[in-house]
């Protein structure tokens, strides 16, 4: 790939507007930027919706302001709920690894000035940005907030508000946002993945590209294969709704002694099938980046290469392959033919080998280093425990024999918040911490980082780890409360201590908000290079000129995990630098 | 350098003692669920606690290797172990990982297989599930053994007919619906579950079972009590604001109990 084959570019010129330099700008770093800040205003919405959901579970007949009547009723928990799942799941964990710093790294650690799409780039985040306005408008149509979950099973997404409060208008609003999501999603997969196919530098092949790129590589393959089955799903389910079609309403239902009449044919099934046929390559696309992030973070800070680099790369295509061929694992209990069942747990559990795989390379990794724990790498290594914890417990749910006892129960809830409401958030605190002097051109305030680091990492253990004894017990998920049943009351403690542990880790995340937007106004001065990283964005300024290399596009000469090298003079050498700029010391120790 | 001792202790100290705890809690069965009440939840309880031991040891190697590598490894200001990584551990650990997680896939398959793809014995009572929002209901073929025809048309509960029966089809005039759902100890009972409106579900611990509700489809769930006693039925499939509530009983009594439940319903 020779120079002459990079797309021209003019990036915006540095003289513009304020508009069309912050707002509508082409420049993939204040895109990045700009999803990172909608992922911030996501995450703090999801938060207060999941801490109001948690208080009421603790203390069910506690009085609201705001609220009439004063006590939080059946609905209102379940629209908290919906919304807290699709917020966190879309607007955050789709957003801010891939959306964020996959846009403000991906064109840099290749060596390129910019997304093969600049234009449409823009498109994608202000796309992003609409849906998730009109994710927020569905709290204040009449009706409220949407009470199907995140998943929206049909008949009760399906024939507005005879089924429920909040199905109305509500639920339309949270079609319409999450179907302009989609767009956006396949708007940015195209962009991501033409610029790594097309515009890498001269010298960078696949095989010297970082995890990272990797990891946002394949991450955009999935997303622009799933997403299209998700929209094609969303406009099925407006059809039924508002058009008078079945493909999911069958014949005859009475719902609430009314005979919902004009319908046939439609199978509820079929929206599971085609929901999850979406929604399991999501979870993937949500942690991948974070897998990424960690391969590259622990060589950065262990001074070693990755342990079995082509296994990492090659491990990451397989998740993003196997993936989509698991998504009836969410419905084995479903009515679906039971020997299906048996086919997707067997691809589940397969599943389980490449992360595993992973996993005994972060050690490898670490195993011999030099380790540093500076606040990146204290998430990194936190991502691993967590990964590890909620990955096990998907061995217990990929057995159909054992989902008959753990289906729907805070087993599952315990499971996915481990994987993708800890570990996948864990990714985005590190990358956060390692790339904020990058971007920002200031270092994070140290102690400040370790003490968010420390407070969250217990924090979420205590948070998540009594779901899964909760589950077991038969502890039933999407219960606005657990009146309902005597054996419940027995959890009621285990309630209390969650939702206490939950308040603590919340304020904990205050410590990294003051220690973000200080350290933007006034932190340290950073270097083009301050933790001594191989890769392409540690060879440019902190932050980086508005074409990423200041015309000086860089050429690749080696691998991004050269750390230690036998016989260099230094504990690192970067990929660009070429064999006769080298210092070697023959037969001398490395810095 | 210096400065590296006390994060890597303390991650070591902070994953020993998360393990601990960990392992602690469920080797002594915190809060696991009622003993089973069929042979097949035995079965299944098995197969847990042996799904339970294997992942438990790749938990605790995985997090006390993860607390190891970071304190022992910490930076001492020496070079670091370049390596590229090692072919044949890799294979080695991808194929025990593959050996195991498949090995419990297929010894679980078994108890799937009798209770999902086996068909009920055909001396089973059939009692037909229809749930709707939020409620439970459970219909009994009566002493003729055959279910009346469905109309919706007809289903009115207000008037005592939530199911639809059609009052002219003789068969189903001596059909028993009832809120709970009560058994004979001992004597296989095959369910046929549907839904009238939304997706519900069928949920009982004690017997390791349950099954989505779909309205449109019946789905058939087979199982054997093997102990008296009054068990709760939970909707686990999110429903509607009333889908905390749902739930009904399931009643395993003796065969002269359940003679008795059978000619009192008659007799109404």
């Amino acid at each position: 790939m020779s120079a002459a084959s990079q797309p021209v570019h003019t990036p915006a010129a540095a003289s513009s507007g304020f508009f069309r330099r912050y707002v509508f700008s082409t420049d993939h770093k204040i895109i990045g930027l700009q999803y990172y800040f909608l992922a911030l205003l996501a995450v703090t919405t999801g938060i207060v919706l999941s801490l109001m959901m948690r208080i009421h579970l603790a203390w069910p007949q506690a009085h609201w302001p705001f609220v009439s009547g004063g006590i939080l009723r059946p609905e209102q928990y379940l629209a908290l709920m919906t919304m807290h799942g699709t917020i966190m799941v879309f607007f955050v964990l789709t957003t801010a690894p891939l959306g964020a710093f996959g846009n403000y790294f991906l064109p840099i650690q290749i060596g390129a000035p910019d997304m093969a799409f600049p234009r449409l780039n823009m498109l994608s985040f202000w796309f992003t940005f609409a849906a998730f306005v009109c994710m927020l408008a569905a709290f204040v149509v009449p009706g409220g907030a949407p009470i199907s979950g995140w998943t929206a099973y049909p008949p009760l997404s399906g024939l507005g508000n005879v089924t429920g409060p909040g199905e109305g208008m509500g639920q339309t609003m949270w079609i319409v946002s999450i179907g302009i999501f989609c767009i956006a999603s396949l708007f940015a997969s195209i962009n991501f993945i033409t610029t790594t196919i097309e515009m890498r530098a001269p010298g960078m092949n696949l095989m010297r590209m970082p995890l990272t790129v990797w990891a946002w590589f394949v991450t955009a393959v999935m997303s622009l294969l799933s997403f299209g089955v998700l929209l094609a799903a969303l406009i099925m389910l407006v059809l039924d709704r508002s058009g008078g079609t079945s493909f999911f309403i069958p014949a005859s239902l009475v719902v609430n002694g009314e005979l919902q009449a004009g319908r046939s044919g439609g199978w509820p099934l079929l929206w599971e099938h085609l929901f999850w046929f979406f929604g399991h390559p999501e979870v993937y696309i949500a942690i991948l980046p974070g897998m990424g992030v960690t391969s590259h973070i622990l060589s950065n800070f262990s001074r070693k290469p990755v342990f079995g680099y082509r296994a990492m790369a090659a491990t990451l295509c397989a998740i993003g392959f196997l993936g989509f061929l698991l998504w009836g694992h969410h419905m084995f209990v479903s009515g679906m033919n039971p020997y299906s069942s048996l086919a997707f747990s067997a691809l589940t559990l397969s599943i389980g080998v490449p992360s595993a795989v992973k996993t005994f390379n972060w050690l490898g990794t670490l195993w011999g280093g030099q380790i540093r724990f500076d606040t990146p790498m204290l998430f990194s290594i936190g991502f691993v425990s967590f990964f590890v914890t909620g990955g096990l417990s998907g061995i217990f749910l990929a057995q159909p024999a054992l989902d008959n006892m753990l289906h729907a129960t805070y087993y599952v809830v315990a499971h996915f918040h481990l994987v993708m409401g800890v570990a996948a958030i864990f990714g985005i605190f590190s990358a956060t911490y390692y790339w904020f002097p990058k971007m920002f051109g200031r270092m994070m305030d140290e102690k400040l980082g370790k003490l968010h680091f420390w407070l969250t990492f217990i924090g979420a253990y205590c948070i998540f780890m009594p779901m899964h004894f909760m589950g077991i017990y038969g502890g039933i998920r999407r219960y606005s409360d657990w009146s309902g049943a005597t054996y419940l009351a027995a959890l009621r403690p285990m309630h209390e201590f969650m939702t206490v542990a939950a308040l603590a880790t919340a304020a904990a995340q205050l410590i990294f908000f003051y220690n973000f937007f200080r350290s933007l106004a006034s932190g340290a001065k950073a270097a083009d290079n301050p933790w001594r990283g191989t890769t392409l964005e540690w060879a440019t300024a902190s932050p980086p000129p508005i074409d990423n290399f200041a015309g000086a596009y860089p050429r690749v000469y080696r691998g991004p995990y050269e750390y230690s090298v036998p016989g260099a003079a230094e504990d690192f050498t970067p990929q660009h630098l070429p064999p006769e700029a080298m210092l070697v010391n023959e037969g001398a120790r490395n810095a | 350098m210096r400065g590296s001792l006390a994060p890597g202790l303390l991650l070591f100290l902070a994953l020993t003692i998360f393990v601990g705890i960990t392992v602690y809690l469920f080797a002594i069965h915190y809060f696991s669920p009622p003993p089973p009440i069929t042979m097949v939840g035995v079965q299944i309880d098995h197969q847990y606690d042996l799904t339970l031991y294997a992942t438990g040891a790749a938990f605790v190697l995985a997090q006390l290797g993860l607390g190891w590598a970071v304190f022992r490894y910490r930076d001492r200001g020496k070079p670091a172990r370049f390596t590229r990584g090692n072919t044949a551990i890799e294979i080695t650990w991808m194929v025990m990982t593959a050996a195991v997680f498949l090995g419990l896939g297929a010894l679980a398959a078994k108890s799937w297989a009798e209770t999902r793809i086996a068909k009920a014995s055909a001396s089973a009572i059939r009692v037909d599930v229809t749930e709707q929002q939020f409620v439970y209901y459970f219909r009994y073929p009566g002493p003729d053994g055959k279910f009346g025809r469905i109309d919706p048309d007809l289903i009115s509960a207000p008037t005592g007919n939530p199911l639809g029966i059609d009052p002219n089809d003789p068969a189903g005039r001596d059909d028993i619906v009832a809120s709970t759902l009560t058994v004979p100890v001992n004597h296989p009972i095959e369910l046929t579950i549907t839904s009238q409106d939304v997706i519900h579900n069928f949920f009982v611990r004690e017997l390791r079972l349950q099954q989505d509700a779909v309205p449109g489809m019946e789905v058939p769930l087979h199982f054997t009590p093997d102990h008296i006693g009054r068990y709760y039925i939970m909707c686990t499939q999110l429903c509607g604001m009333g889908h905390n509530q749902m739930h009904s009983f399931l009643d395993v009594v003796s065969d002269a109990d359940y003679q008795k439940f059978l000619a009192r319903a008659e007799a109404r």
